[in-house]
């Protein structure tokens, strides 16, 4: 690990990798060294503000090099959050053929794997899963739509999530869940939090739809989009 | 609300502690011009007032309120009756509250006694702009109800203005990707200065000056960010992130505004000049 600083009052933990980030930000959460505030997880990094009155961070990079890490992610969640979806997304088809795999396939794979909460950003309740089947990782499109419908459960890269709200996005769209994930007016406002075990279910009809041949309405999906936005929804 | 001007929007000091679900801190840009204004008028400091970049804003008032204005400076008029800033003002039943444009720096904010009491979202009546969270943009005819927060009576009357001449001097930290930068790179950043473009708002500013050099080339997985983050995206043009920023961004951080310069970050308007020195340095 290594701990970068990040303005007057923050420190970046960059890890190995996103395994060792979550772990990571599970052990400072439940023991978090004197003066910590909050904490961002991301995907190889974890953000550690801290109150420079109390801690500054040449201790802080101590404390957090001393820190156990558990072996495995905690099992945190006694309850897996599970998520129906109608995998009819306008993506389907084409992430089918990037696969190599009938879309049948595809929501086979997307819904026998398990997920973990490894993160949230981009918008408000986006959290980004860990756990992807690793056929069915594809790169974002080419070209992101300017409109997702909320609700759309996506995959791109080495991560599946859901759109929270009606957004820009650049991830490939598999199909629809109507559980709402984000409620502002509820405490916690999302129950997709860092940690959480997601499992996605099959409702309705699928496969169908991508069948009939309904992929690249942008042509072929190319490379990740511009540098360093390679992950972003 | 008569005229909201630029852009008016009610700010609080935002709802931190919950990063990790997505969800930025937001509130003022320039936090102690709204903690002084709050202070003048006998609010906690954390009551809801008004942030109004470029001034321009007009609002009548319904019933009498002790108001006071801080942060840019900004000449301002009840009822066609010029009046200062950085001290309370009693504005009477059916008066009208105008401000012009701030003859120097860029955010006016308002406090009125007893605080805006817009609905509060996920604990914070601030409007976050990027994550689309709390009361909005305003606009005319908007009606906005005054609370009770106020907790007491101000010791001062009036707060003295603190205006150093010249350029906006911001003291950076280095990191926490300057490695993936030339070593030129970040003595360009501290040594020429930079202008803040039109492109700018609550979310960052845009810089234009010497493009920042690249060492490395590659892809940067997503990490948290913090204001005062100077972003450095692929033009090597920096965006010194403010208020409203991201959670979590892809492109790498040179440098780090310190915490105590951010709000004359949050001062500086399009076409001023801005100048980084590393912490320590001196100015």
């Amino acid at each position: 690990m290594r701990v970068l600083r990040c303005g007057s009052d923050a420190v970046l933990i960059e890890t190995e990798d996103a395994e060792q980030a979550q772990r990571l930000h599970a052990a400072l959460r439940d023991a978090p060294p004197p003066g910590t505030g909050e904490l961002v997880p991301a995907a190889r990094t974890v953000l550690v503000r801290y109150d420079p009155s109390a801690t500054d961070w040449q201790r802080l990079r101590a404390a957090v090099t001393a820190l156990p890490l558990r072996e495995a992610p905690p099992a945190e969640a006694a309850e897996t959050v599970r998520i129906p979806v109608r995998y009819d997304g306008p993506d389907l088809a084409e992430v089918a053929r990037l696969a190599g795999l009938t879309p049948r396939q595809v929501v086979e794979r997307h819904t026998a794997a398990r997920y973990r909460v490894a993160f949230c950003g981009f918008a408000p309740g986006f959290a980004y899963l860990t756990g992807l089947d690793p056929h069915l990782r594809v790169p974002r499109r080419a070209e992101p739509r300017t409109r997702v419908p909320a609700g759309a459960v996506a995959v791109a890269d080495e991560y599946t999530g859901v759109y929270p709200r009606t957004s820009p996005g650049g991830w490939q769209l598999l199909g629809t869940t109507d559980l709402p994930l984000w409620d502002p007016t509820a405490d916690p406002p999302t129950r997709l939090r860092p940690g959480t075990a997601v499992r996605f279910v099959a409702i309705g009809q699928h496969g169908e739809r991508g069948e009939r041949g309904e992929s690249g309405e942008h042509g072929e999906s190319g490379e990740h989009g511009e540098s360093g936005e390679a992950v972003r929804p | 609300m008569v005229q909201p001007g630029y852009g008016a929007t009610v700010q609080d000091l935002g709802r931190p502690g919950l990063a990790a679900l997505g969800v930025g801190c937001s509130g003022a840009a320039d936090r102690g011009a709204l903690r002084l204004a709050n202070r003048l008028v006998g609010n906690p400091e954390d009551a809801a007032g008004l942030e109004m970049p470029l001034g321009g804003v007009e609002l009548e008032f319904r019933r009498a309120a002790t108001c006071a204005l801080a942060g840019a400076d900004c000449p301002a008029w009840v009822n066609g009756r010029p009046v200062g800033t950085r001290t309370p003002l009693a504005v009477p039943a059916g008066a009208r509250l105008r401000l012009g444009t701030p003859v120097r720096g860029l955010r006016v904010y308002l406090a009125v006694r007893g605080g805006l009491d817009v609905p509060a979202v996920l604990g914070s009546r601030a409007t976050d702009t990027l994550a689309g969270l709390g009361p909005g943009r305003l606009t005319a005819g908007l009606l906005l109800p005054v609370g009770t927060a106020a907790t007491g009576w101000p010791a001062a009357e009036h707060a003295p203005r603190r205006a150093p001449a010249g350029p906006t001097v911001l003291q950076v930290i280095p990191g926490p990707r300057d490695d993936w930068f030339t070593a030129a790179a970040l003595r360009t950043l501290c040594g020429e200065p930079y202008t803040v473009t039109a492109d700018s708002d609550r979310v960052g500013m845009r810089l234009d000056g010497p493009a920042l050099e690249r060492a490395e080339s590659g892809e940067l997985p997503s990490e948290g960010m913090v204001a005062g983050a100077l972003q450095v995206p692929p033009s090597g043009r920096p965006i010194l992130f403010l208020a409203d920023h991201p959670v979590t961004g892809g492109y790498p951080v040179i440098a780090v505004v310190r915490r105590a310069d951010l709000d004359a970050a949050a001062q500086a308007r399009p076409g001023d000049t801005l100048r980084f020195r590393l912490e320590g340095a001196g100015r």
